[in-house]
């Protein structure tokens, strides 16, 4: 019994062990090249010893039309304006739908729950004809704005809401006079800290990795996002360099690989807990 | 003092609306109005670069609806799309539900799950346009990296070309959203399990349930609305997949990787700027997009929890006629 307990532990720690090198490898083959010259690629693809050729692929990378710092900037503006509309006003919405009595309410919740699940990607036909019409391509706020009704993060935050809120602070802050929306930013928003870091960080994160609609509304270069940037490198004229593609992954991997393993602990713990109230 | 508060409660209710008015305006005016108008611009002739105006297509309203549905590359792309998303949430379920219970087991305590657990979910936050150009640096042709390491280990004899060869292309994708995904549904499935009363566990260990017997008679059925959630969620994301096929290869070889979403774009976005039949093929899908999830909620609903209703449905006409028979008989007797 004992042993055959240990023969499983040592299956299961090999296949895990298996995954790990998986998960790892290409990210480690990415920085490992991102140092080492076209020639020596094109010699030995896979090699697990740096070379010195970080700045000459540099130099290659940013001496074509890949501009790393524009993309950043860009895709952060977007991402932080995202994140901060999506969170305040989802928390905004749930505290209609669970602090006030009004007569559309079950109603309007029902609709938040059919609505939830339809992709924006599917009518990015009518909004691109829309925003072409006013003259509003190429203006990061049309890839802002539409975050404040995210009706997924609505769900999420109402859910939580419900078992964190007690109406009787809320009373009792009405008796002291307070008003309103002072109520819901001094008193509500604290007590949803926990629930909007969660949501802020995967708004963030998916904010930051979108292609299809930048794809779809940017066509100045000087408003890439980091994304479409990074789709350049996949152009003809980078098509021998292979430090320098190698070196440009690099630079929009590191920042999220880095990013991740010092949230790594809020982030799945955030995974888990939108499964569970999802 | 009642009508006071009464007074009170119908002054707030004014602030449901208020404080849901920013999420309602913008809603209609970015996706309800959106989806309208990609609907209505599938019946009309709108195309080319830059164009706006448009006219209806009277004589054949559903004329691109047609042309979308009998072409040969949106059915391949839809084949793709279904094929490629059936062939990578298996493994990945598979792989997850296997990891999901290594790592709850509550006998054999695998060392080190946390690090697992962050290096499995890892490839999900990277951005998926780093991820589809990495992998085609990988499977380069002859002297990528994985061709050198499966020629330096002689597993081949010289370098293949996966990115020309249909299947193979496909393949990488495939392998490419599983393993960006795997990690994700694992960490979601544990959650789950961990969610399960372990009272319920401990009952199955002193009744002599082994791994297996419960691993298939507790823990899966315990955890059906996650798999729901995930099986929902993962279908909605499989068939708007458009990231990894359209710069892995973009699309090709042969369409061999083109997906509805890649194709979409296309159509609108470069050659004749097809909007019309974009927005056409957008509402096909937005229709099976929406058919299907409604089928998955309904084929996973409650079984149990219908069954129970039917049998009180049953007992209450049951008692219901037992009455009328015992009024009948009383009317009888007087």
């Amino acid at each position: 019994m004992r042993r055959s307990s240990s023969i499983k532990k040592i299956f299961m720690l090999a296949v895990c062990i298996v995954l790990l090198v998986i998960s790892l490898l290409p990210f480690a083959i990415m920085l490992v090249n991102s140092t080492r010259s076209t020639t020596q690629i094109q010699q030995h693809a896979v090699s697990l010893i740096p070379s010195s050729y970080l700045m000459k692929n540099l130099a290659v990378l940013l001496g074509k039309s890949f501009n790393p710092a524009v993309g950043f900037f860009n895709s952060a503006i977007i991402s932080i304006g995202t994140t901060a509309l999506a969170t305040y006003f989802s928390t905004m919405t749930a505290y209609a739908l669970v602090v006030y009595e009004w007569k559309a309410r079950d109603g309007f919740f029902k609709f938040i729950l059919a609505i939830m699940m339809i992709p924006a990607q599917i009518t990015m036909i009518g909004f691109y004809q829309m925003v072409y019409k006013v003259h509003m391509t190429n203006h990061l706020s049309m890839l802002i704005l539409p975050a404040i009704a995210s009706p997924a993060m609505v769900f999420f935050m109402r859910q939580y809401m419900v078992g964190a809120l007690s109406l009787e602070i809320v009373q009792s802050a009405r008796i002291d006079g307070a008003k309103e929306l002072f109520i819901f930013n001094k008193i509500a928003l604290p007590i949803m800290k926990p629930a909007i870091a969660t949501q802020a960080i995967f708004t963030f994160v998916s904010s930051w990795n979108n292609l299809f609609t930048p794809l779809v509304l940017l066509t100045d270069q000087k408003k890439y996002t980091l994304p479409i940037m990074i789709s350049l490198l996949r152009g003809d004229i980078y098509k021998t360099e292979y430090g320098a593609v190698y070196l440009g992954l690099a630079l929009t991997a590191l920042p999220l690989i880095v990013v991740y393993f010092l949230l790594s602990r809020y982030i799945i713990a955030g995974v888990a807990l939108g499964s569970v109230k999802g | 003092m009642k009508r006071l508060k009464k007074k009170n409660n119908f002054s707030y209710a004014k602030y449901g609306y208020l404080f849901s008015l920013p999420f309602v305006i913008t809603y209609i005016i970015f996706s309800l109005y959106p989806t309208l108008y990609t609907a209505l611009i599938g019946f009309t002739d709108l195309k080319g670069i830059g164009k706006t105006d448009f006219h209806f297509l009277w004589n054949d309203p559903f004329q691109n609806f047609r042309t979308v549905l009998l072409s040969p590359t949106f059915q391949t792309a839809f084949k793709n799309t279904v094929v490629l998303w059936i062939s990578n949430f298996i493994p990945q379920m598979a792989l997850a539900l296997l990891l999901a219970a290594w790592f709850t087991d509550r006998r054999t305590k695998i060392p080190g799950t946390g690090i697992f657990k962050v290096i499995f979910y890892m490839p999900n936050i990277i951005t998926a346009a780093t991820v589809a150009i990495l992998f085609n640096a990988l499977f380069g042709y002859p002297m990528g990296p994985v061709n050198d390491l499966l020629v330096r280990f002689g597993i081949l004899k010289e370098p293949f070309n996966f990115l020309i060869k249909k299947g193979s292309a496909q393949g990488i994708v495939i392998f490419i959203q599983t393993w960006m995904w795997y990690g994700y549904t694992m960490i979601v499935l544990i959650s789950g399990i961990l969610g399960i009363s372990p009272d319920i566990f401990e009952a199955a260990e002193v009744d002599g349930a082994n791994g297996w017997q419960i691993f298939w008679k507790i823990t899966l059925p315990n955890i059906k609305t996650i798999l729901l959630f995930t099986l929902v969620t993962s279908l909605i994301g499989g068939l708007n997949m458009f990231d990894i096929p359209k710069l892995f290869l973009l699309g090709g070889p042969d369409n061999a990787t083109m997906t509805t979403s890649v194709f979409i774009y296309n159509q609108a976005f470069s050659g004749a700027y097809l909007y019309n039949r974009a927005a056409a093929a957008s509402m096909i899908m937005f229709v099976i997009i929406v058919s299907a999830s409604a089928l998955l909620f309904w084929l996973m609903r409650d079984k149990d929890e219908e069954a129970l209703k039917k049998l009180k449905k049953k007992q209450m006409k049951a008692v219901k006629k037992e009455k009328e028979v015992a009024q009948y008989e009383t009317q009888l007797i007087h």
